[in-house]
Order: structure tokens, then sequence, then C-alpha cells
């Protein structure tokens, strides 16, 4: 079989290349995972930066296109195969488009900020030994109850944070909220909330989003 | 209050809203604008209408008063009790990029396209759109609110949190000026979305000694100038001033 031409350079575990990991499988595109040494700072060394100019994973190649920003990788590949694998990610008309572009902002500007600081906090600073900033901890915390609420308000009366479908704007979500309810104490945030725990464990137990988990754990 | 004060206000801060503008579409598809005048997320909305020629109405929200944080305006506007709110005939959309490339899209005929439709460039424009939003804004906002705005609001300036952002803000900037060496524009030989959803922020931080990081840098210097003297961008920053 030839090598798929589409290139994923990144560990698993981390939260930007699981995001763009979890897209690819659900449109049932193939590709290979590249792998980084980040311990090694290959990120940081010029034939990677070539590719990713701030040197950050993930970094992305399909065919003679190199891409980098996640949430950018996710909407070319949704555009690229609107019919592959799960459809209507990205919506099949402007006006689910545009509600889908707005829950992904969302996510991007409200829900990203504190639950990237509390993933950090709570499970990445342990791993790296590095110390904890409680105060850090409880503003986030705060932070995420506010959007959390507006979340749980808004699945009350739709399925999904777009609509009645699974879409990109869900999918943003899965990799921040995968570490907190399943690695630090911070679950209940989650599944305290009976709309948003009734998404989390929809979305969360999709095939591909499991895929990636095992691709974390391996 | 000056012109860099009012382009770094959070969309939840308390300032009196200055003048109403209405301009008004009489066609039954109207578009609308809830913002405020000084809101960042407000003008990047304004822009890429101006850059559209569209007309709209202009719907001021009173964040003094917190209208924006009012039952009505929570569970019809934005649950997140934010401006700005966008409508085009039944369309209610909040999120300042996502109401961009809205625009963008429904109207690329009209005035100045903001996007690529070749799916190459296209791809290569959002990668430097979501630039913008994950790592210039949160930067330079940050800056903007330690600089401009604490000052204002009787608060004081933490300047190690200034020099820990305007040291990050060094590498980014490099980015940035290789990038603009290898391409006109941000997001490719065109001015697009990349690029306008900086200008609110950019403004406001070109008023403060921070600019001197931007005119270190030929091409970033001139990248600057250039959108900010662009007509629809000035139009949107003559508000602060009516």
């Amino acid at each position: 079989m030839a090598t798929p031409p589409v290139k994923v350079y990144g560990p698993p575990l981390s939260t930007a290349v699981s995001r763009v990991l979890v897209c690819l499988l659900e449109k049932d595109v193939p590709f290979q995972l590249v792998p980084v040494n980040m311990a090694k700072m290959e990120h940081k060394k010029p034939d990677y930066v070539k590719m990713q100019p701030f040197g950050q994973v993930p970094a992305f190649q399909d065919d003679d296109i190199t891409l980098f920003e996640s949430r950018a990788i996710c909407r070319y590949l949704a555009e690229k195969y609107p019919n592959k694998g799960t459809a209507g990610l990205f919506g099949t008309n402007p006006l689910v488009k545009a509600s889908i572009d707005q829950w992904l902002e969302a996510e991007s500007q409200s829900f990203n900020p504190p639950s990237s600081v509390l993933t950090f906090q709570l499970f990445f600073a342990p791993l790296m030994k590095l110390k904890q900033d409680e105060a850090l901890i409880k503003q986030n915390e705060a932070k995420l109850e506010k959007v959390l609420d507006v979340y749980e308000n808004r699945l009350g009366s739709s399925r999904y944070l777009a609509g009645d479908e699974f879409t990109l704007a869900d999918l943003s979500h899965l990799p921040n909220t995968q570490f907190l309810v399943e690695k630090t104490d911070k679950a209940e945030l989650f599944t305290s909330r009976k709309n948003v725990g009734r998404w989390w464990s929809e979305i969360s137990t999709r095939p591909a989003w499991k895929k990636v988990v095992e691709m974390q754990n391996a | 209050m000056s012109l860099a004060t009012h382009l770094f206000l959070p969309a939840s801060s308390s300032i009196p809203c200055l003048v109403k503008t209405r301009v008004l579409f009489s066609s039954a598809m109207a578009l609308k604008v809830h913002g405020t005048v000084g809101s960042p997320a407000t003008f990047r909305a304004l822009a890429a209408l101006h850059e559209k020629d569209l007309d709209f109405e202009f719907i001021p929200v009173n964040l003094s008063a917190k209208e924006h944080k009012s039952p009505q305006f929570l569970a019809h506007k934005n649950p997140f009790g934010q401006v700005p709110v966008f409508e085009h005939g039944d369309l209610k959309l909040f999120e300042s990029r996502a109401i961009t490339k809205y625009v963008a899209e429904a109207f690329a005929d009209k005035g100045t396209s903001l996007i690529h439709k070749d799916p190459k460039k296209s791809a290569i424009q959002t990668v430097w759109t979501e630039v913008e939003a994950q790592k210039f804004d949160p930067t330079v906002a940050k800056l903007g609110w330690e600089i401009v705005l604490k000052p204002k609001f009787g608060m004081t300036t933490d300047e190690a949190v200034v020099a820990e952002f305007e040291k990050k803000l060094e590498p980014l900037l490099d980015v940035y000026e290789k990038r603009l060496t290898e391409s006109k524009y941000l997001g490719g030989d065109s001015f697009t979305l990349a690029d306008l959803h900086h200008l609110p922020t950019l403004q406001g931080i070109m008023g403060t000694k921070v600019k001197s990081q931007f005119d270190a840098r030929p091409h970033v210097s001139a990248w600057a100038s250039d959108i900010l003297s662009r007509p629809a961008w000035v139009k949107v920053a003559s508000m602060l001033t009516k």
C-alpha cells in the first residue's frame, strides 16, 4: 500500500495534535503520524521550524501543502473532504457553517484559554515536575465554570453545540476535556452539569476519539 | 478618551457608549450589528462590513449600563454576554471572527475580496487567521490592558506582566517579519481576513511604546502601516472621534 500523502508531525498526547488526529479519523483520511521528540527539542530544530515557524506541534503536510494551527488544519480537512467519513463536520450550507464557525470561535476564545491552563497546571505540570500555581488554577476554574454554564443552557435545547449534528465545533473540545475529565480531579465540572455531561458522554465515545485516546495511551 | 484607550476595551468593560450611528438598510434582509464603539471585537466586525461596502444598521449596546449582561441580551443575543452580535435576516451570530467569515463568504463578490477561493490559498489564509486568534491577539490585548486600560480605570500597570508579554511579542513578530518577507500579506498575496482581524488590537498598540517592536521590523512595519491606512479601517476608527 502506498504511503499516505497526509503527514501529521507531533505526539498524540499533545492536545493540538490530537485535535488533528480525531479530525482525520472522523473523515476517514489515511495519514502517517511522524513522531517529534520534544524532549530532545526536535520541534525547535531548523528542519521542523521550516514547517512550523513557531516551533510547535502539530505540523501537517498534504501533497505539496504544509499547514499548522490545529483548527486551521481541521477546517482544511472538513472542506477538502466534505462527503468523506463523517459528513457535515463543517455543515452542508452557509447558514449551518456560520453557526459552526461561531461555536468553533467560542471554543477558541472562551473555552480553550481556561481549559488549557487547567490542563497544563493539573496534568502536564506534575508530569513535567513543574510547580503548580494554585491562584491560576482557581482563577481559571471560575472562568471555565462560567463557560460551562453557557454550554449547559445551550445543550439543553440543542443536541450538539451548533445544532443537531456533531460538527467541528464539538470536535474541537475533545482534547482538553479528555484530560480534565479523565486525568484530573475536575471531572465534575463537566459531569455535574446534566446537559454538558450528556454531550461529553456522546462525543467522547465516538469511535474516532476512542482511537485517539488509544494512541495517547500507547 | 484617546484612540488607543478605546481600542483595548474588552467586551465586558463599562465605558459610556458614544454616539449612536444608524445606517439604515431598507431591504428585507437587513444587516445589523449590535456593538459598542471602541470594542475591538465590534470594530473587527465593522471593518469587514466596510471592506465589503455593505450597508448595515449599527445598534449601540450600552456596556456601562450592563446591557450586555441583561437577561434579554443573554437569552436572545449572545449567551456569553459580549459584543458584537450580528444579524442577517433570521441569522444571528456572535464571535467577531465568525461574523467576518460569514460576511466574507456570503458577500464574496461585493467590495474587497477577504478570502481566497482557491482551496490551497484558502488553507494558508486560515492558518494565519488562527495565528492572529491564538497568538497575536492574546499577547497584544494583554499589553493593551496593562499599559492603556488599567491606568484609565484607576488601576496600576503591572510592569512585570508588561515585560513578560513584551518578551513574548518579540519572537512572535520575528515570525511575522519572516512571513512578510515571503508574502505581501499574512494570508497570501492579497489583503484578507488574516490581516483584517489584527486591525483593532494593532491600532491600539501602535499608540504605545510597544510600537517600537513593530518599527524595528521593516516588513512588519510596512504591513502595519499599509493595513491601518485602508479606507475601510479609517472609517471604523473614525467612529471614536465622532
